[in-house]
């Protein structure tokens, strides 16, 4: 009876997880906000996954995203993907991505995603991944990012891809 | 000055109904000229000649069994091509196939869906078996030897191109679009990625409906 209970409750509480809207946090370092931090789950045995999250600079001086780095995976880069007359490209951004004074930056699918090479355990829908992100003059902060289901568009389906125009009207007025 | 005195107003007029025949002839022939130059660019540009495509290839599914162009042929087939060292183009496509084959109902039936992996060394059948098991088992998975596979990828013109990355690590690039074979293994159109999902739907309806 217990058991059904626990397994019940289980099932209700993934049930609370897969219906609740994307948990979302945001973080702080320096001049720079981060917001939209999320990954994809994925398939058994995948050995790529990507993350994706959207970079605010505040302050006055251009800023770069230098690196990410994480536990959950041997390797971490930052590539850029594209589509070319149907074909697909992926490369590894070299020098880091570039956060200009007062823009927004949004690593999102069809753009920048962070690489996770061989995650040492498959992402789960619902859980999180830890992340170091290192900035060239915000400097390193630690955070994670939250995993949602294998064809998620991300927490905003609505969003553009490559460059978030839309985030804009939520920091207008912070930093002036 | 420009009217002689021996043109009455009726020839002036026929005259310019002359010259707007003349320039409405032009204008035509050039509007036909540029859409079937534009038709033509699409085609080359996308590489997609439907009478130049297919072949005889011969891969394998996840199970080991051997698939070749027969195997193509009376019934639709959707084929598209990608590796699982890929985060985001393939399992997305592999995830929108899964949600077409669900909004298809039991039409889906009648389709053959096909994803072939460009990147055989890595993609074992086990490893190509135990990534689409998050998706359709519909879904059949392709691989074999690399030359196996390049006679499939040569047959289907799809482009893919290996690209170091650091630590002996690389990436492919390669062809996403998603192809429809007619139930004569004919290419009978395509769809992009990221192609809307009502488009996709009614793409793949009038393929079923032959």
């Amino acid at each position: 009876m217990n058991r059904r209970f626990s397994r019940l409750s289980g099932a209700l509480f993934a049930l609370f997880l897969a219906a609740a809207p994307a948990a979302a946090h945001e973080v702080k370092v320096g001049a720079i906000e981060i917001t939209d931090l999320w990954a994809r789950a994925t398939p058994p045995a995948a050995p790529a996954a990507g993350g994706f999250l959207t970079i605010t600079n505040h302050g006055s001086e251009p800023d770069r995203l230098i690196s990410a780095a994480s536990d959950a995976a041997e390797k971490v880069e930052i590539h850029e993907m594209k589509t070319e007359n149907g074909t697909m490209i992926m490369r590894p951004v070299a020098g880091g991505v570039d956060i200009p004074a007062g823009g927004t930056v949004a690593l999102a699918p069809g753009g920048y995603h962070i690489m996770f090479i061989r995650p040492k355990a498959p992402l789960v829908e619902g859980g999180k991944v830890a992340v170091t992100l290192t900035f060239e003059k915000a400097g390193a902060v630690d955070t994670f990012l939250h995993i949602l289901p294998v064809g998620s568009p991300g927490p905003k389906p609505d969003a553009d891809a490559g460059h978030a125009g839309g985030h804009d009207h939520q920091h207008m007025n912070m930093g002036q | 000055m420009t009217q002689g005195p021996g043109k009455s107003p009726a020839v002036t007029l026929l005259r310019i109904v002359r010259y707007l025949l003349w320039a409405a002839i032009v204008v035509l022939v050039l509007a036909v000229g540029a859409m079937s130059f534009s038709v033509w660019q699409a085609g080359k540009s996308m590489g997609l000649q439907a009478s130049s495509m297919g072949g005889p290839f011969s891969v394998v599914d996840t199970k080991g069994e051997r698939v070749t162009q027969a195997d193509l042929e009376g019934h639709p087939s959707v084929l598209f091509f990608g590796f699982t060292f890929c985060p985001e183009v393939c399992p997305t496509t592999l995830y929108e196939t899964t949600q077409w084959l669900k909004a298809l109902g039991p039409d889906a039936d009648r389709l053959k869906v096909y994803f072939v992996t460009v990147d055989p060394e890595r993609d074992t059948q086990e490893q190509m078996a135990a990534y689409l098991s998050a998706f359709d088992p519909r879904i059949v998975g392709l691989t074999g030897s690399r030359p196996e596979i390049d006679g499939m990828l040569k047959a289907w013109r799809v482009y893919s191109r290996k690209v170091p990355l650091d630590d002996g690590d690389y990436t492919m690039d390669h062809t996403a679009t998603v192809y429809l074979l007619d139930r004569d293994a004919r290419l009978a159109g395509t769809i992009d990625y990221k192609e809307a999902e009502d488009t996709a739907l009614a793409k793949l309806k009038r393929l079923i409906a032959g």
